[in-house]
């Protein structure tokens, strides 16, 4: 017997050796329920993370937009309205008002993490007889490739933007013959012209993306354009990307700006991640049920079969609270040996189907994410489901009448 | 005058109290037992007189009379109480042995103490192999209880009964489930304690020849003492 380990802690790891079949079985059990707890959390945590990537650094996280042009009824004086109809005008395309000063104000705010202005416009790109409607995109490199990582999707070329340079989608490439060091021709609705370089090719991840993505320097995009010194957006990234929308709202108020956040503008994308994470939920809830009534389950069985030890043990001066413990202690035994097993194998069926599964392309579906914060929160979830689990048989043995439990 | 030890004043004992099946199963007992006597309680099956054991124990408790053990009223205590009084004062040697059978001998003879202080200690040990060398099992003590015969088995529950040092040993029928030579060892031994230590022993039985060998007999029949 350890002298520095209390009795009662002696006594559950005794009665669990004793019935050890019973305790391997309940250990597996609880192995196999954490093991899918940990598998799931984790490769649903990597496929999140790796959607999230995918959508996040492809787009903005909130964009500040020139609000809607709306034209006011027509009066003749104060009261008094010539014609109630009112036609909703057609959208101009113009600049953000006091666009530097939002800007700033955007910087200044602890939750953001970048801001960068953007022009956006449709123009043509020809090469030789072909020419393609794409979408041009006015940027700032150093403050937009922190928002969109464009550089990451670069496949040939890099990610240069001097005001003679433009970044195009690998489909538009392919579409008009182009590539890196090729010139295209850009032309604006106005009719305004520029010749500029092919530098470097992006693939998005999505064709029609590939087919109309085009980038070039903010002030070259200005120029063609027609908007020197405009800006159409404000691209900004915030701290916590759930907290969005909140953000976009507030700035909203406070600005005259209509701000869409990306859970707004990708409302069904962020409904499958929400979908998924209460499936995650719900999963590990009923695991953890199962494996809760699996423990009091055996614990019960244990109370039934010690019902002499326990009426000895009372007997010989053993009060009530200590043997309530022994109970407790086994649950809590039960739970966090089961959570060490359960983890390994977790782990291990994670590493396994992270090197199985693979996308057509061969890349990895998911990131392989093992993070000691799972383990460490899943051993407690694990034991405290074990202690809670145990505290019905562990009231029951306490309460245990010597005199009939040594009856039998 | 020698001390008294337990004293039991018109006690009754019933059970389904208030209900049509209310069943009295113990009535009117009174007994004295002093400081250092050994006495035998006979009967035959279904007088009461393992229900009289476990009231005296602080196993049950009386439906009505006083139960005094070194004059402390026990009506009066609470739970906890009960438990501190019965651990120190009162020890118990079963018929069917009852080791716990996770534990050693040496563990078992151990375990009155652990259950008072909750740790173990080299002390608590040492008492442990004095007391099994004193029942002359110091060899079996590192043995599990299941791996002895019921004589050592019964003789390690006269060690773990004599752990606290207690006033009183009360043994139900500990040698009923024991061949003879192994039946008479276990008294002569229980029969020594009392002889050296001076601890008073209650011992019921249905061996008239053990029953003689003791200082008094007292019969319980149909739930009453037979004067």
């Amino acid at each position: 017997m350890n002298h520095w380990l209390p009795i009662e802690w002696t006594m559950a790891v005794r009665f669990l050796r004793e019935g050890r079949l019973q305790t391997i079985f309940i250990i597996g059990g609880i192995s196999i329920g954490v093991g899918v707890i940990v598998f799931m959390s984790a490769m649903l945590a990597g496929l999140q993370a790796n959607f999230i990537k995918r959508v996040l650094t492809s787009q903005p996280q909130i964009q500040l937009l020139a609000p809607d042009q709306i034209a006011r009824p027509l009066r003749n004086g104060p009261g008094e309205i010539e014609d109630p109809a009112v036609q909703r005008p057609s959208q101009r395309v113009i600049s953000i008002d006091q666009w530097p000063k939002i800007r700033n104000q955007m910087q200044a705010m602890p939750e953001v993490v970048a801001v960068s202005p953007t022009i956006l416009g449709s123009v043509l790109a020809i090469r030789g007889d072909a020419s393609r409607s794409v979408n041009l995109s006015g940027i700032e490199p150093d403050s937009y490739f922190k928002i969109v990582k464009v550089p990451d999707y670069i496949v040939a070329g890099e990610p240069r933007l001097t005001s003679e340079d433009v970044i195009v989608g690998i489909e538009l490439a392919r579409e008009l013959g182009a590539s890196v060091g090729d010139k295209l021709n850009i032309r604006a609705a106005s009719g305004a012209t520029r010749v500029l370089t092919i530098s470097g090719l992006v693939d998005l991840g999505n064709k029609s993306a590939n087919q109309r993505i085009c980038y070039a320097a903010l002030r070259t995009a200005q120029s063609l354009l027609g908007m020197i010194g405009g800006i159409t957006t404000i691209d900004i990234t915030v701290n916590d990307i759930y907290a969005a929308e909140n953000i976009a709202q507030r700035i909203q108020a406070a600005n005259v700006v209509e701000a869409d956040s990306w859970i707004k503008t990708n409302a069904q994308f962020f409904s499958a991640v929400q979908a998924q994470q209460n499936t995650n939920t719900l999963i590990r809830l009923f695991v953890g049920l199962s494996v809760a009534f699996g423990i009091a389950a055996v614990l019960v069985v244990s109370v039934i079969q010690r019902s002499k030890d326990i009426g000895i043990l009372r007997a010989m001066g053993t009060s009530r609270g200590q043997v309530l413990r022994v109970f407790l202690i086994q649950g809590g035994l039960l739970g966090f040996v089961g959570s060490l097993f359960g983890a390994a194998m977790g782990a291990f069926a994670l590493v396994y189907w992270h090197s199985v599964a693979r996308q057509a392309d061969g890349t990895e579906l998911f990131p392989l994410i093992l993070e000691r914060s799972l383990f460490a929160y899943t051993a407690l979830l694990a034991t405290v489901t074990g202690l809670l689990a145990a505290m019905a048989p562990a009231v029951r043995a306490a309460k245990l009448d010597p005199v009939v439990a040594i009856r039998g | 005058m020698a001390s008294v030890i337990l004293k039991l004043e018109r006690v009754c004992k019933a059970y389904n109290v208030g209900l049509p099946t209310e069943t009295e199963v113990l009535h009117d007992i009174d007994l004295e037992l002093n400081h250092g006597e050994f006495l035998a309680l006979i009967g035959p099956s279904g007088s009461g007189k393992s229900t009289l054991l476990n009231i005296v124990g602080l196993l049950d408790r009386p439906t009505s009379g006083r139960l005094l053990i070194k004059g402390q009223d026990t009506a009066v205590l609470g739970d906890t109480e009960v438990t501190h009084l019965r651990g120190h004062t009162i020890g118990f040697v079963f018929q069917h042995h009852l080791l716990i059978s996770a534990f050693t001998a040496r563990e078992n003879v151990m375990m009155p103490m652990l259950a008072d202080r909750g740790y173990p200690s080299a002390e608590i040990e040492a008492r442990a192999d004095r007391l099994l060398a004193q029942v002359g099992l110091e060899k079996f003590a590192g043995n599990l209880a299941n791996n002895m015969s019921g004589g050592q088995q019964q003789r390690v529950a006269v060690a773990r009964a004599l752990a606290m040092s207690p006033d009183l040993v009360l043994a139900d029928e500990p040698t009923g489930n024991l061949d003879t030579r192994s039946a008479d060892a276990v008294f002569e031994l229980m029969r020594q304690v009392n002889r050296d230590s001076g601890t008073s022993f209650l011992l019921v039985t249905h061996n008239m020849d053990l029953a003689r060998r003791c200082d008094r007999i007292i019969e319980v029949v149909d739930g009453r003492i037979r004067a």
